[in-house]
């Protein structure tokens, strides 16, 4: 499996190998799903801080005059309110409302912007992109050049301070904002986004400065308890914060609406893809919506479990599902019809032909406390 | 990886045997636990006087990541359940040769232990596995 030549490497590869992660096939790379565990890192990030490794993920651009309009056409959230070295989180939709990828959109300037896609989609947002740019825009499809570090945690910007001159600039950087930086010697953009409901930057560099970065930021952060976490903790830790993962909660089946994503659905900008059909989708009450629920009884919910009325009838299915490791109980998300969907509701979980009890709880499951900066509020 | 003991048996599907005065005590091995990653839960789905098959699922196990069954690497009758690990699950990240165990099967043929793979048969599986 670790020798199949159809699967990519990151530059990363030879660090991950070091510390002795077990790496596994995931959209067509071979990645770390962990290194001490999934609980240690998924801890260490909660409490400390953590190093991920997300250069799969694909890195489009778009520049030109007409960039901004071309991508605000393609997405659901209102790029015109950025300003420069500001990004926000958006879905992009197809003609039918569905949702085609979940992204983050960065403005470099009025006449260049990034679009962060997940590495599952990246052909499909690539072919979305570059064929909606043809006689409007430049694209390019940065993905192969461009590495991405994740430094997510309470202690990330204890390290950061630890990491070189530009300290100072990147404490004051505020959340969904990005800026060049020098870190431990390797030139960065810094964005204050990330995927683990804790606070921290996401770090572009070049793909062959990446491993430098990493080993800098590794050493440098020993004392402070960082950790190199794998996906597998990057999941368990999106999941407590309910950030959405594309494949699982949204794909092409699903509409923003009822995936809990209507905040980055902006009715009253200029015109976009997917606009008609969920205008009609929101014109009427939604029949499902994603929810967040505990398994109270003994199980763990797994993605495509159905999910049951106390009666036994299935009214609907597990999108993700997992021990939440800080909140000490089994969550998941799943759609239900939207009768079932306040906080209380009890329903079952049909756990490979074992019926478990489970209940419609508040989501996040896991908030952080005190942010270290004022963050931008999400409806 | 830790050394396989040379005291029990073994199953293809990672689970040991272990004979213990006419008794069979059962876990999964080392390298099991290494797949699976931290342990939330583990089910038996079976009660002390319910009998299990050879090769057939007689609970399941829970990590983190994933959820696995375990199969019952002999036939027999549950004589005893590690009633420990419903609120330790760890036992088995700890200490999966012994306090990690999690049934005892009074076997129906006593020499069916004896025909598992023994540690050098099965040393050759998870190399095979890696």
């Amino acid at each position: 499996m670790s020798d199949s030549p159809l699967l990519r490497r990151t530059s990363l590869y030879e660090c991950h190998a070091r510390l002795g992660a077990r790496l596994v096939p995931f959209a067509g790379w071979e990645m770390p799903v962990q290194y001490a565990g999934i609980v240690a890192e998924h801890t260490a990030v909660r409490t400390a801080a953590g190093l991920f490794d997300v250069s799969h993920m694909g890195e489009l651009e778009m520049s030109g005059r007409y960039a901004g309009e071309v991508v605000n056409y393609l997405v659901t959230n209102d790029i015109a309110t950025l300003a420069d070295g500001q990004a926000l989180y958006t879905c992009a939709c197809n003609e039918g409302g569905t949702i085609l990828d979940d992204l983050i959109v960065y403005r470099c300037s009025s006449e260049r912007y990034l679009v962060v896609c997940n590495a599952s989609n990246l052909e499909k947002m690539e072919g979305v992109f570059r064929r909606a740019a043809e006689h409007h825009c430049d694209f390019e499809n940065r993905s192969d050049r461009t590495a991405l570090l994740a430094l997510q945690g309470p202690k990330a910007f204890d390290l950061l301070a630890r990491a070189g001159k530009d300290a100072a600039e990147l404490a004051k950087l505020k959340s969904f904002h990005f800026r060049d930086a020098v870190v431990a010697n390797v030139q960065c953009t810094a964005a204050r986004t990330g995927y683990t409901g804790e606070d921290g930057v996401e770090l572009f560099c070049a793909w062959s400065d990446a491993p430098a970065l990493w080993t800098q930021l590794m050493s440098l952060g020993e004392a402070l308890g960082l950790k190199p976490a794998g996906l597998g903790a990057r999941d368990t830790l999106r999941l407590e914060a309910r950030l959405s993962l594309y494949g699982h909660d949204i794909d092409e089946t699903t509409d923003p609406l009822e995936a809990g994503l209507g905040w980055v659905v902006k009715f009253d900008k200029s015109d976009f893809v997917g606009r008609a059909a969920l205008g009609k989708v929101k014109a009427s009450p939604l029949p499902r919506r994603l929810a967040g629920f505990e398994v109270t009884g003994r199980g763990v919910a797994r993605q495509g479990y159905a999910l049951l009325d106390l009666a036994g009838s299935k009214v609907g299915v597990c999108t993700s599902g997992s021990p939440a490791p800080t909140v000490g109980k089994n969550v998941g998300l799943g759609y239900l019809p939207t009768s079932m969907t306040q906080v209380g509701t009890r329903f079952l979980v049909d756990c490979r032909g074992k019926s478990v009890e489970a209940v419609v709880v508040k989501t996040p499951f896991y908030k952080r406390r005190v942010p270290s900066t004022p963050m931008e509020t999400r409806p | 990886m830790s050394a396989i003991p040379a005291d029990r048996r073994y199953t293809k599907d990672h689970e040991w045997a272990k004979g213990e005065g006419g008794d069979v005590v059962v876990g999964i091995t080392a390298f099991a636990v290494e797949q699976l990653g931290d342990i939330t839960l583990v089910n038996l789905d079976v009660k002390v006087g319910d009998t299990v098959t050879e090769g057939k699922a007689f609970g399941t196990i829970e990590s983190v990541k994933t959820l696995s069954d375990l199969f019952a690497p002999v036939s027999g009758k549950v004589v005893k359940l590690n009633a420990d690990l419903e609120s330790k699950p760890e036992l088995v990240n700890e200490d999966c040769y012994g306090k990690g165990w999690m049934v005892v099967l009074a076997p129906n043929d006593k020499s069916s232990v004896e025909s598992l793979l023994d540690e050098k048969a099965y040393s050759e599986v998870v190399k095979n596995a890696h």
